[in-house]
This record gives C-alpha cells, sequence and structure tokens, in this order.
C-alpha cells in the first residue's frame, strides 16, 4: 500500500467515526459557553442513538430510503426534551451541574435498555435495514489527490456535520444571539444588567446542546453500529466533552478536535491493515484522545480556558 | 423545624419520590409495580443467599462512597472512582496470581497494593488540580478511559493474550468458608468488613486528626486556610490520594472476594458512578455513606430478582437511582418548600 492509498483509506474512516463526536462536541460548546456544564453529553447522546434505531425500525415502511434522515429528527427531538431535565435542575433548581450530569447519564442508559429489554425481549434490537449510505460528490470526487481523500464515498451526515460545525461559529461569533450566550456564560450579572434574560439563553442552550446531542447519537447508531444495546455508544459521549475542552470550547476546536479523535478510533480499528501502523499497539491509539486532552486542559498545549461563569448557577441579586 | 432534620428530610423524601418515579414508569410500561416491588424486596430479603448477596453487594458500595465523600470534603469531586476501582481491581489480582506466600504476608500485600494502586491513580488528578488549577472532574473522567484501556492491556499481557488473569492464590482470598456455610454458598467474603473499618477509619481521620481538619477546612475556604497557613496544595493532594485507595480498596473486594480474578472489560462497573449516588446520599458523611451503600447496594442486587419474578427489566432500578440522585442534587426546591410548608404551620 502506497502512502497515497493509506490517506486515501484513513481519511475518509477517520471523518465517518468523527461525524457523530463533532455533532456531540458543537452540543456542548452550546451548553457551556451558556455557562451550564454538561456531563450529561454521553446519557442524551445514547438517548439519540437508541430513539434513531427505534424510530427506524418502526417507520422504515412509511418513508422508504428517507428514514434514517427522519430519524434523526426525531433523535433531536426527544433528547432536547430529555435534556429540559438537566436545564430545569441546573438553571431553575441550582442543582450542582456535574451531579445532575452524572443523573441524566444513568438515567439515559437505564431508560433506553429497559425500553429495549420492553420491547425487543432482549438486549438489544434488531438490525436496521435502511443505513445512511456512501455516495461520491459528481465532479469533485473527480479531482486528483484531494477527490478520492474527501469527496469519494462520503456520507451526508459527514457533510451536515461539518456544516453544523461552521454554522455553530457563526452563530455563536457573528450573530447578536451568540454574543449574548456568552455573556451569559462569562458574566452573567453584567448580561442580566444589560437586559439579557440569563435564564432564557441557558435553558435555550442547553436544550441545544441536548438536540445536537441526540443527533449525533443517532448518526452514530444509523452509521456505524446499525442497532442499538448497551455498547452501543459506550464512551462517545465522554469523548465528546474531551473533543469540546481539547477545541478550548470554540466550535472550530471542537471540530477539529472530534476529527482528530476520530481519525486515532478510525486507526485503532482498521490500523491493522495499515503498513507501520499496524506495529503500534492499539492501546496508544484507545487512550490518545484521552490523554491529549489531559495535557490540553493542564496547559501543555496552549492554555485552555473554561467559560468563567461554567457551572455556577445564577442567582439574581446575589454578588 | 431544625436544621438537622431539614438535612435529614431531604435524602428520605428524594428516596420516596424516586421509588415513586419508578412505580410510574412501571404502571406507564404496563408492569405492577406492586409486583415489582415485591420481588424487589424478595431479591434482597428473600432467602439466605440472597442476603449474603446482597451484603456483598454493599461491600464495594460502602468504599466508592467514601471515596467520593471524602474528596466531597476537601471541596473536589472524584468522578475517578471507576478508575481508580478499575486499577485496583487489576493491581490486587496481580498480587494475587504473581506471588505465592503465606496468608498473613499475601492477603494485605495485595489488599495494600489494590490500595496503592488506587491512590496513584488519583494522585494524578490531585496534582494537576493543586499544581495547575486544572479542574478535577475532567482529568478524572479521562483517567477512567485511561484506566479501563491500560487495565484491559495488561490483563492481555498478564494472560499472555487471553481475557482473563485466571483465579488468584486462595492465600490471598477473602473468601469465607463461615459465611459460605450460613448464606448458602453466596459470595459473601470478609472484605465487609473491611469496608466497615474504613467507614471508622474516614471517621477517624476527619473528627479526630488535625489532618483530617485541615482536610475540612480547604473544602469549607481555600483562601481562608491558606491563610491560617495551612499547605492549601499539600491537602488537596492529600484528599484524592486518600480518596483513591478507598476507591482501589473497593476493587480489591471484587478481586479478591467476589470474583478471585480480573478480566478484560467492555465498560465500567458502574460502581464508582453509583459511588457517587451513595455519597450524596449520605451527605458525605462516614455514617451517610452506611446508609447510602446499603441502600444502592440492595437496590442494584435486588433488581437482579426483578426479569425473573415479576417480568420487569433490571433497568428500572438504575431510573430510580438515577432519579434518586436527581432530587438529591436539586435539594434547594425540596428545601424551599419544606419550609414553606413550616411556616404555613407556624401562622396557624
Amino acid at each position: 500500500m502506497s502512502f497515497l492509498d493509506v490517506l486515501y483509506f484513513i481519511i475518509p474512516s477517520a471523518i465517518f467515526y468523527a461525524a457523530p463526536l463533532i455533532f456531540v462536541a458543537i452540543g456542548g460548546v452550546f451548553s457551556e459557553r451558556s455557562g451550564v456544564i454538561n456531563i450529561g453529553l454521553e446519557g442524551l447522546m445514547v438517548m439519540g442513538a437508541f430513539i434513531g434505531i427505534l424510530f427506524n425500525l418502526m417507520f422504515v415502511d412509511t418513508f422508504g430510503a428517507m428514514t434514517p434522515w427522519v430519524s434523526l429528527i426525531a433523535a433531536m427531538l426527544v433528547s432536547g426534551l430529555f435534556s429540559v431535565m438537566h436545564a430545569v435542575a441546573s438553571i431553575s433548581f441550582r442543582a450542582d451541574q456535574t451531579i445532575s450530569g452524572v443523573a441524566i447519564n444513568m438515567l439515559g442508559v437505564a431508560i433506553a435498555l429497559f425500553s429495549v429489554k420492553m420491547i425487543y425481549n432482549k438486549g438489544q434490537t434488531d438490525y436496521i435495514q435502511e443505513r445512511f449510505i456512501r455516495f461520491d460528490i459528481p465532479l469533485l470526487s473527480d479531482i486528483p489527490v484531494i477527490g478520492p481523500m474527501f469527496f469519494k464515498d462520503v456520507y451526508g451526515t459527514s457533510i451536515l456535520a461539518i456544516g453544523v460545525a461552521v454554522m455553530a461559529w457563526f452563530v455563536i461569533y457573528k450573530t447578536p444571539f451568540g454574543l449574548r450566550l456568552r455573556a451569559v456564560g462569562e458574566h452573567p450579572m453584567a448580561a442580566d444588567t444589560m437586559g439579557v434574560n440569563v435564564t432564557k439563553m441557558r435553558y435555550i442552550a442547553v436544550i441545544l446542546s441536548g438536540a445536537l446531542a441526540g443527533l449525533g447519537g443517532a448518526v452514530y447508531s444509523q452509521s456505524i453500529s446499525g442497532e442499538f444495546s448497551h455498547t452501543t455508544i459506550n464512551g462517545q459521549g465522554f469523548m465528546a466533552l474531551a473533543a469540546m475542552i481539547f477545541g478550548k470550547w470554540h466550535p472550530l476546536g471542537a471540530l477539529g478536535a472530534a476529527l482528530f479523535f476520530g481519525f486515532a478510533q478510525a486507526l485503532s480499528i482498521v490500523g491493522g491493515q495499515i503498513p507501520y501502523v499496524k506495529e503500534v499497539p492499539t492501546y496508544f491509539l484507545h487512550i490518545l484522545p484521552y490523554a491529549l486532552t489531559i495535557l490540553a486542559v493542564a496547559g501543555f498545549i496552549g492554555k485552555a480556558n473554561a467559560p468563567k461563569a461554567s457551572g455556577i448557577p445564577y442567582i439574581k441579586g446575589k454578588r | 423545624m431544625s436544621n438537622r432534620v431539614v438535612n435529614i428530610l431531604v435524602p428520605v423524601i428524594s428516596v420516596i419520590l424516586g421509588l415513586l418515579v419508578g412505580a410510574i414508569v412501571m404502571l406507564v410500561s404496563g408492569y405492577d409495580p406492586v409486583l415489582g416491588y415485591t420481588a424487589l424486596w424478595n431479591g434482597i430479603f428473600g432467602d439466605a443467599y440472597a442476603i449474603g448477596e446482597t451484603i456483598r453487594q454493599i461491600t464495594p458500595y460502602l468504599l466508592a462512597g467514601l471515596s467520593v465523600a471524602f474528596a466531597f470534603r476537601t471541596g473536589l469531586f472524584n468522578i475517578g472512582v471507576e478508575g481508580q476501582l478499575l486499577v485496583g481491581w487489576f493491581a490486587a489480582s496481580y498480587v494475587g496470581i504473581a506471588f505465592d506466600l503465606p496468608m498473613y504476608i499475601h492477603l494485605p500485600f495485595a489488599i495494600i497494593a489494590a490500595a496503592l494502586a488506587g491512590a496513584a491513580w488519583a494522585f494524578i488528578p490531585g496534582l494537576l488540580k493543586a499544581k495547575l488549577q486544572v479542574h478535577e472532574v475532567i482529568v478524572t473522567i479521562m483517567m477512567n478511559y485511561i484506566a479501563l484501556h491500560t487495565t484491559n492491556a495488561m490483563i492481555k499481557v498478564v494472560s499472555d493474550g487471553g481475557d482473563n488473569t485466571g483465579t488468584i492464590n486462595p492465600s490471598a482470598s477473602l473468601k469465607s468458608a463461615f459465611f459460605e456455610s450460613i448464606t448458602d454458598y453466596s459470595r459473601l467474603h470478609y472484605g465487609i468488613f473491611i469496608a466497615l473499618a474504613m467507614v471508622l477509619l474516614m471517621w477517624f481521620i476527619l473528627e479526630k486528626t488535625t489532618t483530617g481538619y485541615e482536610l475540612k477546612a480547604v473544602g469549607f475556604n481555600k483562601h481562608a486556610s491558606e491563610y491560617a497557613g495551612m499547605n492549601v496544595n499539600k491537602n488537596i493532594i492529600l484528599s484524592m490520594v486518600i480518596a483513591g485507595a478507598f476507591a482501589g480498596l473497593a476493587g480489591a473486594m471484587e478481586a479478591l472476594g467476589t470474583f478471585q480474578y480480573a478480566n478484560v472489560k467492555g465498560g465500567f462497573t458502574g460502581i464508582g458512578f453509583d459511588g457517587i449516588a451513595v455519597a450524596l446520599l449520605g451527605a458525605n458523611t462516614p455514617l451517610g455513606v452506611i446508609f447510602g451503600a446499603v441502600l444502592f447496594g440492595s437496590l442494584k442486587y435486588g433488581a437482579l430478582n426483578m426479569p425473573n419474578e415479576a417480568g420487569i427489566p433490571v433497568e428500572i432500578v438504575s431510573i430510580v437511582i438515577a432519579i434518586i440522585i436527581f432530587f438529591v442534587a436539586c435539594g434547594y426546591v425540596i428545601r424551599y418548600f419544606l419550609e414553606k410548608a413550616n411556616k404555613k404551620k407556624e401562622a396557624k
């Protein structure tokens, strides 16, 4: 295998594995930028993955080839609704956001598995028939070198993921809404004084993060696993959280980090077929994303600062 | 209503609400809640075997709860119990297999190895928090996954590519012939005494030593402690290390007591995350941890009886536990309503 062949092989699969992480990490950016820590991403993602598969299996006759896409919307709605619980706890009820997130994670997995066992009488769902399919982008895929790398065998969801990341950057940095969102996360009292509704902004951000986490989960289950069981997500949500931190709470940073982590995952799975890479024990590829995140937060790879008010409930009139 | 009563009422109300939500979920899903909770009760207290296994389940929950609670008292959130437990589990198994010593040396050696492994794993987030102000939640989550992959890789090395380390030597085992005879051959082991001794130790450290006083002071107010001449950084690291040692011991309970081996895992055990629930429910006090561990350990083990007896998936109990944590975390609201109700009574 020549070097170029390796790239043709590894880059599409890296993007493939990165897509779900991108959605979830962007969701995390929204929530944390508004000042609400969302450790519950994993649980929200599990919920999305489950709903995606469930909806796909139930309505495949109605929607045909469009089923996976419609399932994405269903997953977004349900996970968005589920995240309201985290929002109520951490914004209105002033709960410890980390603990509320832990509860969301446990609850997401528990509800999903409970439902699976109730509906299918076994620990996992059936395999879906309609998955996301790959296609070549006309014209662009004919470009030498770059074509086969980025535009051949692409998934629509991957394009959507990158689109969402760019859009998130635009929303957070170029719109009044984004300015308010960041203000609420950095200095809620100042924002409140200027007439920004802190509670409303935070609710919107948390629900957005829930919807995006659900989207990521549904993309994962419908493109990578094809069914739902207790091992389907297994830490992807936490890896997305890591990507968000490694990306320094910036949408494009999170995009880059998610792509990199996707690359590491792809290597650990398909690396055995690539010369040189197969000499590296998969162990190192497995721990790479986590080890890098620790280095990033420790400041060895540039200083990563969380939004100032992140994790602190806003209580009106309190200095 | 005194503050003390409210502090006890909040977890009690949360547990009741949790069980209530569980009943509603069962009802909505078309199951019979009475049948479900009866099956749960029988799963916990049904016979001698069930009681033995329930206490066996409570053992690591006690230690995991202590780990979270201890760190919490110094203002640290140890979400990394899961990882510290896994390295402790592996360390104890390894010592149990690799050495052949008389029991009075081998068993303590294996237990201490587990505690040290857990402590070492928690030292890293402690150090990063103390020296670089890195948030311990993020680091411990990442350390959990590193622990999962590291222990899996090491088990493969130890077992020449296999998935299981093999059974430990009897000289390192916590197995109890006495408990087996009275509980109809359940896996209940002597570890419960170690766990209870650790509860006592935590109480002793926090309430009776200068170190404990300092640890709590740092938890209450870092700056005031520093001003009073305490070494805040040292206390943060110490707190994490002790918490990690407790978590490592929880791993030793699984390695030397329940399973007698370590095996490659696809995911986490869940004990670490349930430990957060235990500590939270017990308000981070040693006595409270006992109550929390007994409750959650019993629920978790008893739930295994629910599919057989009532046809209800075991996950219902995880839903109940999550709801309980959720309500305890929202204690502010419960307090608010309690105060309101109290004022009404006084007005009359």
